[in-house]
């Protein structure tokens, strides 16, 4: 039996090009929808794999607008059956803020009879990238830590966790329960939803939740966004029509064999 | 006073550290001159190239707590290095290990931390550019407390060699590890073979391979292409993640650094940390279906057109040619 929780934050669905607000204080969401990362779905399919193979609970946390409600159903239909959402504007927010309000979750939890064991995050959030939430967080609750993390089992109380070694090797960490683990995407794939499971999740309660303290913030002055390089591509051509041009192209760089 | 953690590999410092030395200088020339100082974890790399890198004071930490990797410890003896220099900066590179150990730095400290530094602006305040979103934007942070603890993105600043070489005296730390230092560490490592990817690094022609590869099976047409031309197969970090091809053959910032005379990205979009592993190019040929990627933008010539249908034309292309 294992109580995990799942910390999911719903980040701009960007991969490509971002735009930023008005004020250039976050990445635009309006054209291109919300999501959460690919860390986090990692984390939700992993913290529902160990349950399945363990016993136990998964549940969720984020720190965010009420619309985050979205993102936490889609994750309450892949396994989790609880959820818990602290509702604030997150512009104001640190990661420094972020961590403490995960810890006052967690405390609460604890206080009422349910002690995360385990909790894992995403890596770095896909927006913000501050790589420090989950370090922030484990030193608030006291508990130890390891990033960068692909899969986890549960053995005798301890998580044994795996991450990619500077070498390209991989490297094991084994850690005594209660602990926090920040999760990069790659090492399992996240499951689709079945009907089962989004009907399921319509139904669970989300426990609703407002910061405990005012944020202290992130030391943000602005977004900007890189300047574009100018372009002095030659477009060879659309489709496979493009393929002689190509084939011209090889021979003159003399790269054919 | 700036301290910086470097880490090594099989052959010595590595690039993404000898760059954060550049920055560090950079930072430590603007504030008149400071000196700059290092710490290295249980090893001990060549003094003449760190001196040639501008280092005053290499600070090791050795002996049976760094046996083996835990972030938090390295984190205590960064901050003993910090506290015997009184240093006001703490940097390491933007790696997994260096962000996690500035993580432990700035958590302990009790400071704010700027990850993935690509330039700063200004010392009072201290103001540093960093990467956010995947790279596809920047921020601007301010760093008013000290120490101030930011990591430096991979090929933000060239690792280029000081002006001047220093001779750097070596002080040895022993920083008091707990128990909570140590729970949390490397317990066995099984070493992916560091070779593989030596041919890739090594190709005149590489054919890379993103998401637009659709899945594991949609990578017979690349392959034959790159096969076809001498070369190697080249994959984004998208593609590993997905465990669609094995991370020997990623290019990019977290992957290899790729200087062919031709590469040929297909459905890459070429976010900054892709581009990171291939800007040495000579030529570069993208096939994309969004004319407007920035790979597409940034190539020297491009085919607007899905990867499924153009590759296997060139491949019969080349095949009608022969
Ligand atoms: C700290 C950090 C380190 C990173 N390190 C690396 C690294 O080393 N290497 C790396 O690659 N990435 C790295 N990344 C990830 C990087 O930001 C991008 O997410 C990644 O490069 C995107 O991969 P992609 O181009 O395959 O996918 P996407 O960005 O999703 O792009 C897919 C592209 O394929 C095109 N496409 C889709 N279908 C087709 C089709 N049928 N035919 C043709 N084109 C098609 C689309 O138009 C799009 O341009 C790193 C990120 C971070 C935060």
């Amino acid at each position: 039996m294992v109580d995990v929780l799942v910390c999911v934050k719903r980040v701009p669905d960007s991969s490509g090009q971002v735009l930023l607000t008005d004020d250039a204080q976050a990445v635009d969401a309006r054209y291109v929808g919300s999501t959460l990362s690919e860390h986090e779905n990692c984390a939700v399919e992993l913290a529902a794999q160990l349950v399945e193979a363990d016993g136990g609970t998964v549940s969720l946390v984020s720190i965010g607008a009420a619309e985050t409600v979205e993102q936490l159903r889609s994750a309450l239909a892949v396994g989790a059956g609880a959820a818990t959402l602290v509702e604030t504007d997150l512009r104001d927010f640190g990661p420094s803020d972020i961590a403490h309000e995960i810890a006052e979750v967690v405390r609460a939890h604890a206080e009422a009879g349910r002690t995360h064991d385990l909790v894992l995050l995403g890596n770095d959030a896909a927006d913000t990238g501050d790589f420090q939430v989950p370090v922030r967080l484990a030193h608030a609750l006291g508990r130890p830590v390891v990033t960068g993390i692909r899969t986890v089992s549960i053995q005798d109380g301890r998580a044994i966790a795996h991450g990619d070694a500077p070498d390209g090797g991989r490297e094991t960490f084994d850690l005594p329960l209660p602990a926090v683990v920040a999760v990069s995407e790659g090492g399992v794939s996240p499951r689709y939803p079945t009907i089962k499971g989004r009907m399921g999740a319509k139904k669970v309660e989300i426990e609703m939740r407002q910061p405990s303290r005012a944020p202290v913030g992130s030391g943000r002055v602005r977004l900007t966004l890189p300047p574009p390089t100018p372009s002095s591509v030659q477009v060879l051509g659309e489709g496979p029509e493009a393929a002689p041009a190509v084939v011209d192209l090889f021979q003159s760089l003399g790269v054919l064999r | 006073m700036i301290v910086v953690l470097i880490e090594t590999g099989a052959e010595g410092v590595t690039d993404t550290s000898l760059e954060t030395l550049r920055f560090a200088r950079d930072l430590a020339a603007e504030g008149g001159g400071v000196p700059v100082h290092a710490l290295v974890v249980g090893a001990r790399p060549d003094l003449d190239e760190l001196g040639k890198h501008g280092i005053s004071t290499l600070y090791t930490a050795g002996g049976e707590g760094f046996a083996s990797y835990a972030a938090a410890a390295w984190a205590a003896a960064l901050i003993e290095a910090r506290d015997r220099a009184g240093a006001v900066v703490v940097t390491a590179a933007g790696t997994p290990r260096g962000n996690e150990v500035l993580a432990h730095v700035a958590a302990r400290l009790d400071v704010p931390m700027a990850a993935n530094a690509v330039a700063f602006d200004g010392l009072s305040p201290l103001v540093v550019t960093r990467q956010v979103a995947g790279g596809l934007a920047l921020e601007e942070m301010q760093l008013t407390q000290r120490p101030a603890v930011f990591s430096v993105a991979g090929h933000a600043v060239e690792a280029t060699p000081a002006d001047s070489a220093t001779e750097p005296t070596v002080e040895e730390l022993a920083p008091t590890l707990t128990e909570a230092d140590l729970v949390a560490r490397v317990v066995s490592t099984e070493p992916g073979a560091p070779d593989e990817s030596g041919d890739l690094k090594s190709a005149r022609v590489v054919v890379g391979a993103g998401r637009g590869a659709g899945g594991p099976e949609g990578f017979g047409a690349v392959s034959e292409l790159a096969e076809l031309l001498g070369g190697q197969l080249g994959v984004s970090r998208v593609v590993t993640s997905l465990g669609w091809r094995p991370h020997h053959e990623q290019v990019g910032q977290t992957g290899s650094r790729i200087a062919p005379d031709l590469y040929v990205p297909c459905g890459i979009s070429g976010a900054i940390q892709h581009w990171a592993g291939c800007a040495s190019s000579k030529t570069i040929l993208a096939i994309n279906t969004d004319a407007e990627a920035p790979m597409m933008t940034k190539a020297t010539y491009a085919v607007v057109g899905d990867m499924h249908e153009v590759v296997p034309a060139i491949v019969e292309e080349i095949r009608r040619r022969a």
